[in-house]
């Protein structure tokens, strides 16, 4: 099909951006890459009055670590971006974000497709929605009320909702510190499709031995959660086996199209044994 | 899908823009409505139909076309997306302005039997067009792994993933011929220098 009529508007800068949102209110979304928005906008499942177009904003595409190791990801930057950086811009305590991006759909799709779009998207299933919830990430964001700095945990409210205003600008992604060993692992029914279970591991290694660890899971719930009692596992010396077991045991996926939640809980103890396993080999 | 009256307010007829696109190297200027995605501008108002399209929502990559040289989807921009820049359809590929001298990616298309209807071609020859040019030491697997992306109802994938592949193998081929020859050049030269 093709989209309901809109109202295009450019902006120049961040400062724009926020303005435009402000005057044009809740009749107006913002558009990065676009990868979701004009799919639904093509089978109008969104038919917003206004679209606002963040795309020339070259100072929200950028990739880098700060003096205090942090990885800072401005909204902008691609999935691509991100798949292709050098060593100097993404070192080695990222690899897990670089390994990610397999991942997130096609070659053709991360071209396009932003980091921060994703987030601001907040789909249920997203790998950088995951990845964010389960290594802590800060979102800063840019409004009339002035910038905010949000933690992923508190971040997502539900499908496709978030602590975004609807004048607010996504900015920045920042990764607090390196993570080298995790890895995100997830399953689809063909290879780029939306996960139906999705599994971050970020293990705390002395040597080969696991000290502890976070573990979280996308598409058991309507935002990216992390497991406690998986992670509990981890802390006192339990094998992957048991930490698979404990995260199967202890969410209540969904019952749904894609998958019974007898599937999902079978998927989860498979995913996490091999996220674990592919982040000590890390 | 309930469809709810188009917003009054917003009349399409008076929401056209003008916009400045650079396709194939060629500067256009289009007249068009701000709903209007790259893949209708370059079809219905340029002309430009080698561009297929399909399902209109990034699942079927008909539509790929390069978007500054990487491969992106024409259905999921709009075409005030695509102002500054440099937008390559399947019309560029050939060496001729009728399309008759097909390229060594075509040509292997046709060699290997990498289409039979011929539908989602002009898209696989973009995505690999433009996977090529950042890859060009690709191996099988990653081309194996680059179609995923389009989708190919007539030929199961392994006629084009040969066909992908045999290009790559004979550009590295090439590149090596002719790094050989420009390593020769100066001692060619040095060697005739007395006699010019």
């Amino acid at each position: 099909m093709k989209p309901a009529p809109f109202r295009y508007h450019r902006a120049r800068d961040t400062e724009g951006a926020a303005r435009l949102l402000a005057e044009l209110g809740d009749d107006a979304k913002v558009i990065a890459g676009g990868q979701s928005l004009v799919a639904m906008m093509n089978f109008r499942l969104a038919r917003p009055r206004h679209l606002v177009d963040i795309g020339g904003l070259r100072a929200l595409d950028h990739l880098g670590t700060d003096s205090t190791g942090a990885l800072r990801i401005g909204a902008l930057t691609t999935h691509h971006t991100v798949e292709t950086a050098p060593a100097r811009r993404l070192g080695p305590g990222f690899d897990v974000l670089r390994a990610a991006m397999g991942w997130i759909g096609h070659l053709p799709i991360r071209t396009r497709g932003t980091v921060g779009g994703s987030i601001a998207h907040a789909d249920a299933t997203a790998e950088w929605c995951l990845l964010a919830v389960a290594l802590d990430a800060e979102l800063h964001t840019h409004g009339p009320r002035g910038p905010r700095r949000i933690p992923a945990a508190e971040f997502f409210f539900g499908s496709y909702t978030n602590a975004l205003d609807p004048d607010e600008l996504l900015t920045e992604i920042v990764f607090p510190r390196p993570a080298p060993h995790a890895a995100l692992t997830e399953f689809a029914e063909r290879r780029g499709d939306f996960a139906i279970v999705s599994a971050v591991v970020d293990l705390d290694l002395a040597g080969t031995e696991v000290r502890g660890g976070r573990v979280a899971l996308g598409g058991v719930a309507p935002v990216p959660v992390r497991v406690p009692e998986a992670e509990q596992v981890l802390a006192t010396g339990g094998s992957f086996a048991d930490c698979a077991a404990a995260a199967a045991a202890a969410v209540n996926p969904p019952d749904d199209a894609n998958g019974s939640a007898d599937y999902r809980r079978r998927l989860i103890g498979t995913l996490v044994r091999r996220a674990c396993e592919e982040a000590r080999a890390r | 899908m309930t469809e709810t009256p188009i917003d009054p307010a917003i009349d399409p007829a008076a929401e056209r823009q003008l916009l400045a696109l650079d396709v194939n190297g060629t500067a256009y200027e289009v007249l068009c409505e701000s709903r209007r995605t790259l893949v209708d501008v370059l079809r219905h108002d340029l002309r430009l139909t080698g561009t297929h399209v399909g399902c209109e929502h990034g699942i079927c990559g008909a539509c790929t076309v390069l978007v500054d040289g990487r491969p992106a989807r024409a259905c999921l921009m709009f075409a005030a997306q695509a102002e500054g820049a440099r937008i390559r359809t399947v019309e560029s590929l050939s060496g001729d302005d009728d399309g008759r001298q097909l390229s060594d990616l075509q040509q292997a298309f046709r060699d290997h039997h990498g289409l039979q209807c011929g539908f989602c071609t002009p898209g696989f020859l973009m995505l690999a067009e433009g996977f090529l040019a950042e890859r060009p030491d690709a191996d099988r697997a990653e081309i194996r792994e680059l179609v995923a992306a389009n989708l190919c109802r007539c030929t199961g994938y392994q006629s084009i993933v040969d066909a992908i592949e045999s290009c790559a193998t004979a550009r590295r081929a090439k590149e090596a011929t002719e790094a050989t020859a420009t390593d020769e050049t100066p001692e060619a030269a040095e060697a005739t220098g007395e006699e010019r």
